[in-house]
Formats: structure tokens, C-alpha cells, sequence
């Protein structure tokens, strides 16, 4: 069992708290047990430290929207890799879509991530059940019993959720539970094997499109399908202007609806497809600069819960082909929090949207533990240095996979340390030590 | 390494450079022996992973009548009928030394793909999906320049209009931006679903470089009015089943290219089509088969221009090329 742990001379941000101030942190048992004024705490022999001097402290990093590829895909991503490049984005929640071979549709899979996860490295995974077998949108998957085994939510993402007599039953089973439905809204019929977005820039590339309305008919439809039943409904990874329009009116009249943005759709345009990058091809497709700006509007103001990565690991042989026929999606863990802190450095979020966006919101969405460092909750903490450049690349990638647009960036915030219950997980400065009455005698770092 | 990827980057320089080595080699093409031996010792690969007739055909007997080896590779015969993926194939044919690879695929931007990856061949892009057709567009302009200079006119300044599936047209793509280069109007006919407004966006042919070149018309009689050039295009058979058209009969209704219409709204009009010809569909036999048709010169025209292109991307020759000096 932890002793206590002294976090001392960090500037905490906590949404949760309206605080945005240095303060130091006591944590006893894997619980915050205080927060104080700087140096309010004496170390005392056989207190653990943490020098949080000139670093952000935020509660944990939640991430509702991973893709792990295990069981049945593990040379693009294993449980892992992903936890490793996770903790080392300063995540300690990621939810797992239930994408995987075999899907995640019963207990057993939803078991076996369960377990696996638990051998890793600290980082909570929390699997997503289907909610249609196999997420062909024919069959429900039984609910309640992925709810027994750990699942925290519903999605069939990739796919959207085709029936919608199926989406409205499974909205009913959900409330039971008390759990939302993350829904992928793309109309099919309206994106019709697209590639990028629909627009002037694909009819002179000569790509086929995926019209705006083929998400935003979607997101129309489940929401009014969400208000009959009052159902919780979360909208993964919207990407248009209209998009954010309509969930900020459902918002508006009282639907339990939820949504979450991804960086690479709030920071790149569909002419990141111009010198055809496969990494910059996505499900929704990157939008317009007018699309961007309305996703960063609805970030501060609330509309938008949470920036979610929908890291989506994939094998070069699939990424290296003609564009039609490329792999959606790519990497994001290691990407979201520095992506996101350039937009603080840029005036575009205030520091506490952004904690609040990539931890407190999550968690509120999905009803997880984390997302407050409030007294008495669980000691899940992320440590950034908000001011140290740094470039990401692939010796620092800790994926399986390397497709991202994002290799050679530099940003100006890192992550230099994860606390999961009140255990320092990582630590990349070594600014953890056992206290000891002599200076400078440290003991070994995580 | 010299490739011809698209016209969208070009020049009016390197445009009317190959419309004049066409002419040299549209006189080879006339002689009793159709050959000249200026790429003897020379491979050229056709991979056309697409079916073709007219542009594989073309580009072989272009090849041959400059002595040059050609070797074809089609869809049915190729590996990646096997599942080898675009870019292994191009490899090993590029393994095999070829000086040029000439590839039809049914992705646009197949020939950037094959031009970003392969180091060491030059790349002609013989139909990319419905991205870009850019030998079908030079030989368009060969054969319009031929009939224009006949008639003491120049290749700009004119108005042209094109008619039908421009959304999925490599062709259209290819012809706006040469017209466009050479200050031609341009003026797109067809219904929304396969003329979209959004082709006159700024990220398309409303960017300002085209200085508002380009318009679109609904109405076929209006679109046609005082054209100096009709290209129709081919109505692909299958965009009923996907709803881009009610049926093939309403877009003949409304889209037909007859000579009664090009009689009363552009009476001095010349006509020219891509191939292969719907006839009765998009256009009527007797324009096909009158005298306004260009469509025969078109093909003859094929195999000059594409003579042409395969010397001066395989010998990296931009000027223009005087073949008494070369041979």
C-alpha cells in the first residue's frame, strides 16, 4: 500500500475546482488527501516527493476514444503499446472501442481486456461494448452483461449505428445501465465510399467526396431519436460546423446529449490532403478552415464535452497504398495534450478549457472515476511542463504504428509525469524521490 | 526525371510545345514507311490497369513508330490480379529498366503515387480516375489548333463548352486547365448531380488564377450559345443505378447534343468527344458524322501527340523538335 506522496511546488489546474493556482498536493492511500498553499506541508521522513516545480498539475488525462486493435490485429497496436503510448501522453483513462477481432460483443472479450490491462502499466482501460453483434446493426449485443464485465459505454464506431429501431431499443437497455451510446454518424448512403471531404478541393483532386451531411443527417437523426427515449447519447469525433449547431441547440432543449472533437480536426483542413498524405485521410474527413473554427467555438463554449483522440493505429501496408483504398485514421495519444496546449499558446482555449476538454468533461461524459482532484478523489494526476519544446518523432512514438501526420512537429507543452492512484507511473524528469534528510540522495525513480 | 503527371501545373510554353511536335509527327504518320528511329533502343511500359482502347492503342503505336520497344501490361494479365499492390508492380517493372511507364488506373492521382515512388523511370499519366487525362486534353488542343489554324484563327480567346459528366470526368479536368491557361471561356452544361456548383469554388476552378474563366449553365441551349468548341462527353452507363440521373433517357431528354440545337444557338460550332461515342445518348450520329465533327482528326491527331510526349519526356526535350536535325 502507498504511504503518502508530497507533490509539492506544481501549478494546479483543475476545471473541477475553478482552480488554476500553485498548490501542493498530499496524497495518502491513492486518494488526494490535501490540497494547500505552497509549502503548507513539511516533508517528513518516509514521505515520497514529487517536485512539481514549474509544472502544470492536472487531474488524470481521460481519453473516451481509442482504438487497441487486441484481441485479433496486435502488429498495428497491442493493449500494450497502446497503455505504453497512453502513459506517455499523460493519459490515465483511455476507453477502447470495441472494433477489434472478434468484436467486443460479450463478456469474454470485454474480460479478456480487462485482464490483460491489468498486467500493463497502470493505465485504466475501459473497454466500449457494442451495441449491435459483430456492429452489423442487426442484432443488440447484450448489454448489460458487457456493463457486468467493465464496459462503461456502447459504440459500434466505425460503423454507425445502421437500424435505427435498433439505436432507439438500445438507448432504452442503456438507460438502465445509466451509460451512453457513442454513436459514429456517417450516413452511408450520403458518403458513399468518399475518401475526403466533398467540396470544391475533391472535384479538382477528382476524389470522391463525403458530403458534411452525410455526419450532420446523423447527428439530426440520433439526436431526436436520443430526446423521445431520453436516452444518453454521446457523438464521437463530430467535424462540421452544422454538426457542432445541432448538438449545441440539443444541448439547448435538454438533451442528455454529450460530444467530443478530435485535434487533427481541430488543427488541419481537408488540404492536408492536397499532397496526398494517406495519414491525413479520416472517418469524418478532415473539414474546411470555417469548420475547424466553429469545432474550437463550441470547445469554449461548452458545446463540445471533450477532446478524444480516436487514435487509430494502422500498419504501413495499409497506409502506403493509393489514396481510395488507405486505411482511416490515425495516431493520436502521444499528439492530443501537446495539439491541444498549442491552442492555449495560440489564445485559442484558456487552460482551463483544456484540462476541463481532456480530463474533467470525459470523465462527466462517460461517469468515470478521475477528471477531479477534488479531497477524497482518486489520485490519478498528469504533470506538464508548458513551456519545453520538443518534437515528436519516431523514436519517441510508442505506438506499434507510425501513421501519423504529426512526426517532425514541434510543440511547446510535455508530458513529464503520470500519477496513478497516488503511484508515479512515469517520470521523465526523475523528479520523484523517497525524502531523505540529506540532500540531493535520491532514491530510484518509477 | 521529366513526367507528365497532369495539366494543372503547366505552362503555356510546354503546352504549345508539344501542340507543335505534334505536327511533325502527324506528317510521320502519313508517310508510306510510319516509323522514325528516334527512341530506338528504348523501352516504354503500358500499364493501363483500366480498360482501354483508344489511349493503349495510341500510346503503343506512338511508341513503335519511334522505333521504341513497347511492352503492355493490362489488369487481366497483371499480378495485381494476384494482389500485388500498385506500388510492388511498378516496382518490378521499374526493376526491369523501362524509360518510360505509362499507366491508365482507376485512382485519380495513380500516376503521382507511382512519380513519388519510383525514383528512376519517367511517369505518363494515361487516365487517373477523375483526376486527370492530360495526353487526351494536349491531343483535344493538337486537333483544335490544326482546325483553327485552317480557318486563320487562334487557339485563344475561344469559347468552349463542355457538356455531360464533369464530375467524373478525367478529360474536363484536364481540358479546363489548358483552356483556362490559354484564356479560353469555359462553360460546363449538365444537371447539378454531375455538374456541382461547387466546381466554381476557390479551391477549384473559381480560384483566381482561372480569372472567372470557367461558368456553369443548366440549360443545354444556353450553355451551347455562340460556343466556338463542344466537347461532349461520355455518359457512363452506370450513373443511373447510382441516382446521379433519373434514367439515361431523361439526361438524353435534357442533354442531347443534336445539330438542330447547334444549328440555331452555334451554328459555326466544331464538335469533339473523347470516345468511346454513346451514340443517340449523349450526342446524335448526325453530328457524330457531319462536317462539324472532329472526332476521327481527334484520334489521328492521338498518336502525333503522343509521339510527342513519349520523346520529349524520354529524351527530356522541351523545344521544339525539328526532325530533320534529329534524325
Amino acid at each position: 500500500m502507498n504511504s503518502s506522496l508530497l507533490l509539492s511546488g506544481g501549478h494546479l489546474v483543475d476545471p473541477s475546482l475553478g482552480v488554476d493556482e500553485k498548490r501542493d498536493l498530499l496524497i495518502e492511500d491513492g486518494l488526494v488527501r490535501e490540497i494547500t498553499q505552497p509549502g503548507a506541508i513539511k516533508a517528513h521522513r518516509g514521505v515520497e516527493l514529487f517536485d512539481a516545480s514549474g509544472l502544470l498539475v492536472t487531474p488524470g488525462l481521460i481519453d473516451l476514444h481509442v482504438h487497441l486493435r487486441e484481441p485479433g490485429e496486435e502488429w498495428k497496436e497491442t493493449i500494450r503499446s497502446g497503455c505504453d503510448a497512453a502513459l506517455a501522453g499523460g493519459y490515465t483513462t483511455i476507453c477502447a472501442m470495441p472494433n477489434t477481432k472478434p468484436v467486443n460483443d460479450n463478456q469474454n472479450v470485454t474480460r479478456f481486456i480487462m485482464e490483460r490491462t491489468a498486467q500493463i502499466n497502470g493505465v485504466r482501460v475501459v473497454p466500449i461494448g457494442a451495441v449491435s453483434k459483430a456492429l452489423q446493426g442487426k442484432e443488440m449485443a447484450p448489454l448489460s452483461e458487457l456493463y457486468l464485465a467493465g464496459c462503461r459505454a456502447f459504440s459500434d464506431d466505425g460503423e454507425p449505428v445502421w437500424h435505427s429501431g435498433l439505436l432507439r431499443r438500445a438507448l432504452e437497455w442503456a438507460k438502465l445501465l445509466d451509460v451512453p451510446i457513442a454513436c459514429h454518424e456517417e450516413d452511408k448512403h450520403l458518403s458513399c465510399a468518399g475518401c475526403m471531404n466533398e467540396g470544391d478541393l475533391s472535384l479538382r483532386l477528382g476524389l470522391k467526396g463525403m458530403p458534411a451531411v452525410a455526419e450532420e443527417a446523423m447527428i439530426a437523426r440520433d439526436i431526436e431519436i436520443a430526446r423521445s427515449v431520453k436516452g444518453k447519447i454521446h457523438i464521437c469525433h463530430v467535424s462540421t460546423a452544422r454538426g457542432v449547431e445541432l448538438i449545441r441547440r440539443a444541448k439547448n432543449d435538454g438533451v442528455l446529449i454529450t460530444c467530443e472533437v478530435t485535434p487533427h480536426h481541430l488543427v488541419l483542413t481537408e488540404e492536408a490532403v492536397l499532397n496526398y498524405d494517406t495519414n491525413a485521410k479520416m472517418s469524418p474527413p478532415l473539414r474546411k478552415l470555417e469548420d475547424c473554427e466553429a469545432l474550437l467555438a463550441g470547445l469554449s463554449d461548452g458545446t463540445i464535452d471533450a477532446i478524444a483522440s480516436d487514435h487509430a493505429p494502422h500498419h504501413l501496408d495499409n497506409k502506403q497504398i493509393e489514396f481510395s483504398k488507405a486505411s482511416f485514421g490515425i495516431l493520436g495519444l502521444q499528439t492530443n495534450m501537446p495539439i491541444t496546449f498549442d491552442l492555449v499558446a495560440r489564445g485559442k482555449l484558456s487552460r482551463q478549457q483544456a484540462v476541463a476538454a481532456l480530463s474533467t468533461m470525459p470523465a462527466k461524459s462517460f461517469k468515470l472515476e478521475g477528471g477531479s482532484l477534488a479531497r477524497g478523489k482518486v489520485a490519478d494526476i498528469t504533470l506538464i511542463d508548458p513551456k519545453r519544446r520538443w518534437s515528436f518523432n519516431q523514436e519517441i512514438n510508442r505506438s506499434l504504428s507510425l501513421n501519423s501526420p504529426f512526426f517532425g512537429r514541434e510543440y511547446s507543452a510535455q508530458v513529464l509525469g503520470v500519477i496513478i492512484s497516488g503511484s508515479v507511473k512515469y517520470d521523465l524528469d526523475r523528479r520523484y524521490a523517497l525524502f531523505s534528510d540529506k540532500k540531493g540522495e535520491d532514491a530510484g525513480a518509477a | 526525371m521529366k513526367h507528365l503527371l497532369g495539366l494543372e501545373h503547366s505552362t503555356r510554353d510546354e503546352i504549345f510545345s508539344y501542340i507543335e511536335n505534334t505536327k511533325t509527327f502527324v506528317e510521320v504518320s502519313t508517310r508510306e514507311l510510319k516509323k522514325v528511329p528516334s527512341l530506338r533502343g528504348k523501352t516504354i511500359i503500358n500499364l493501363f490497369l483500366e480498360p482501354s482502347t483508344r489511349t493503349r492503342a495510341s500510346f503503343e503505336i506512338a511508341g513503335k513508330r519511334l522505333s521504341a520497344d513497347v511492352i503492355n501490361v493490362g489488369s487481366s494479365d497483371s499480378s495485381t490480379q494476384k494482389g500485388e499492390t500498385l506500388l510492388d508492380t511498378a516496382r518490378t517493372l521499374q526493376a526491369m529498366t523501362p524509360d518510360a511507364l505509362v499507366i491508365r488506373h482507376k485512382e485519380s492521382r495513380a500516376a503521382h503515387f507511382l512519380a513519388k515512388w519510383l525514383k528512376n523511370t519517367a511517369i505518363i499519366n494515361g487516365g487517373d480516375g477523375m483526376n486527370e487525362h492530360p495526353t487526351q486534353a494536349l491531343l483535344d488542343l493538337a486537333t483544335l489548333n490544326s482546325y483553327f489554324e485552317e480557318a486563320h484563327r487562334s487557339l485563344t480567346g475561344l469559347k468552349i463548352a463542355i457538356v455531360g459528366d464533369i464530375l467524373h470526368s478525367r478529360v474536363a479536368r484536364s481540358n479546363v486547365w489548358a483552356h483556362t491557361l490559354l484564356g479560353n471561356q469555359v462553360t460546363l452544361i449538365g444537371p447539378e448531380s454531375l455538374v456541382p456548383d461547387q466546381l466554381l469554388g476557390k479551391n477549384c476552378f473559381g480560384a483566381p488564377r482561372l480569372n472567372g474563366l470557367v461558368k456553369i449553365e443548366r440549360s443545354l441551349k444556353a450553355g451551347l450559345k455562340d460556343a466556338d468548341v463542344v466537347m461532349v462527353l461520355r455518359m457512363q452507363l452506370e450513373r443511373q443505378s447510382e441516382f446521379f440521373v433519373p434514367s439515361l433517357q431523361e439526361y438524353t431528354d435534357n442533354f442531347c447534343v443534336s445539330e438542330d440545337i447547334l444549328k440555331e444557338v452555334a451554328p459555326r460550332c466544331v464538335v469533339l468527344h473523347p470516345g468511346p461515342v454513346n451514340r443517340g445518348l449523349e450526342i446524335t450520329s448526325q453530328v457524330v458524322d457531319g462536317p462539324r465533327s472532329l472526332v476521327e482528326r481527334q484520334v489521328n491527331f492521338g498518336v502525333a501527340l503522343r509521339m510527342a510526349v513519349l520523346f520529349n519526356v524520354i529524351t527530356h526535350r522541351e523545344q521544339h523538335f525539328s526532325l530533320g536535325a534529329s534524325l
